[in-house]
């Protein structure tokens, strides 16, 4: 009877959310680009602070540059800017005294055709150069859970909800 | 446990073959599709194969689509299974493709061996039973690695139809049928800060032992619904643990059937390859009580 009432607690819920109209990406508002997470201060400190967040975007670019899936997007951009953008960034949601003074994610990325393979190529790259880093695992998963959501302003092929 | 694995050992002989056949044709495969319409997904965050074929967890379906691919693109595997307790061998070999991250069509092979139960049932020493299962899965909602900001879980609504390859053996034992299809609905979600992925699912099926004793029987001739629990940590980039429930029917008068749940260990090494160990208990199957033993499984993807 239990098993009963929760299958028809879910099949409402699929059903519900299968025919919920997919919010037009252009009518709902860009996503915070950085929100800050006073609660994650520690990863900060795990990354290094500051300049361990600088470091960690000098290898990082340098990943997306020699990466062939990554690279075109990269190698005509401010690449000294961008760094920067993202040491903000990560600074900011990462509970640091820093102010972020870039665009939001939909912006930032409107000039570019970026699909969910592109964002996840990214973040592997970026997984990769954090290892390098001897970031802790536990440590950049805080971070990645912070990120991943920014898919829906930054990939823009097909439109997400 | 101890008898098993000794057993495994002098048994390896026969893993040559088709082991070595699936891996020359995934690393064959690989390369030469994997271009920008393929592989776009996160290391481990397709799942593995499960016994029926679908990507999941060893045991049960998860609402993730197979293979690496994501939107536009398309991603696959095979994979092989073997399950070896105390009295029998469960042997599953199999493919599934992934469409755009949506669709998944599975196949699979399951091949149990009775061994010394078939010599007791009168069937013959290392009598073994077959089936196919045929499988689809459709994405409904969510994306259950991107969408951490909420605690909304990816959902998929999936069909594996199965048909007995020895209809007229199932049936003396007390099965209604020797095909049958299972509906399933699965929720997963990961929740990365953690590191904690978990799926439930539930099944409306009428399978006896997944279908390896046909479908229905004479104690219950009519589907159940069942649920299906994986929770599985995240240790590492290419490293995963978890446990995993599974209940089932209890059709046929002749063998009590009990859940089964397993302890497992996942590795992928690369993208491209998964090794999954686990050590499952499968209870009562027919006349042998208390089935325990490892699992193992191999899977090529990209
Ligand atoms: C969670 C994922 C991502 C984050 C947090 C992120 C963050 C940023 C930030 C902070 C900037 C600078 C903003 C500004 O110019 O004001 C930027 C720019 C840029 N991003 Fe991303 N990004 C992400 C994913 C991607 C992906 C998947 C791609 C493509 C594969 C990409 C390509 C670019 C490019 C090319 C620029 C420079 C744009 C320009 O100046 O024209 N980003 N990103
Ligand atoms: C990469 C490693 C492995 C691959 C590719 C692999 C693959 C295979 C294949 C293709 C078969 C034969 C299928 C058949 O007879 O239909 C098999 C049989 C078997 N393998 Fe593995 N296997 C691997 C590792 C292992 C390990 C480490 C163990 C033990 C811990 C093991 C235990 C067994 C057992 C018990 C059988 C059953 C023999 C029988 O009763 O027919 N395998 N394996």
């Amino acid at each position: 009877m239990r098993s009963i009432m929760l299958v028809l607690r879910l099949l409402a819920l699929s059903i519900g959310l299968a025919s919920m109209p997919a919010a037009d990406a252009a009518e709902r508002p860009p996503m915070d680009p950085a929100p800050a997470h006073p609660e994650l201060r520690p990863v900060l400190d795990a990354f290094g602070g500051v300049p361990g967040l600088e470091a960690l975007m000098d290898d990082f670019m340098a990943g997306l540059l020699a990466d062939p899936r990554t690279r075109p997007f990269f190698e005509n951009a401010e690449q000294d800017r961008v760094k920067r953008q993202l040491v903000e960034q990560f600074c900011v949601i990462l509970g640091g005294d820093c102010v972020y003074s870039g665009r939001d994610m939909r912006e930032a990325h409107a000039g570019h055709v970026i699909t969910a393979a592109h964002f996840n190529a990214l973040v592997e790259v970026l997984q990769v150069s954090m290892n390098r880093r001897g970031i802790p695992f536990r440590a950049q998963n805080r971070l990645l859970a912070k990120l991943a959501p920014m898919h829906r302003d930054v990939v823009n092929e097909p439109p997400r909800r | 446990m101890q008898q098993a694995v000794i057993r495994m050992k002098h048994e390896r002989t026969s893993i040559g073959a088709r082991g070595a056949l699936a891996l020359a044709l995934a690393l064959a495969i690989g390369p030469a599709i994997a271009n920008d319409r393929t592989g776009g997904k996160l290391l481990l965050t397709a799942g593995v194969s499960q016994i029926e074929g679908a990507a999941g967890g060893g045991l049960t379906p998860w609402a993730v689509i197979g293979g690496y691919g994501t939107e536009g693109q398309f991603g696959g595997n095979v994979f092989h299974t073997r399950v070896a307790t105390d009295d029998y061998r469960l042997g599953v070999t199999g493919l599934a493709v992934g469409i755009s991250d949506r669709v998944e069509l599975s196949y699979a092979r399951q091949r149990f061996d009775t061994r010394d139960v078939g010599a007791a049932l009168g069937l013959g020493r290392g009598f073994k039973l077959e089936q196919d299962v045929y499988g689809a899965k459709v994405r409904l909602a969510g994306d259950a690695v991107l969408d951490q900001d909420t605690w909304l879980p990816q959902i998929a609504l999936g069909v594996q139809h199965k048909r007995h390859r020895q209809g007229d053996i199932v049936r003396a034992v007390g099965a209604r049928s020797a095909n049958g299809t299972d509906v399933y609905l699965s929720a997963t979600k990961l929740f990365l800060d953690p590191g904690l992925l978990v799926n439930g699912t539930l099944r409306h099926t009428r399978a006896n032992q997944v279908g390896i004793l046909g479908f229905g029987g004479d104690r219950r001739g009519s589907a159940s619904v069942e649920f299906e629990g994986s929770v599985a940590l995240l240790l590492h980039r290419t490293l995963a643990v978890g446990a995993e429930y599974r209940t089932k029917p209890n059709n046929l008068g002749i063998a009590r059937e009990d859940d089964w749940w397993d302890l497992f260990v996942a590795w992928a090494p690369t993208r491209n390859v998964s090794v999954t160990l686990a050590y499952a208990d499968i209870g009562n199957v027919v006349i042998r009580d208390d089935q325990r033993g490892w699992y193992l499984s191999v899977q090529f993807g990209f």
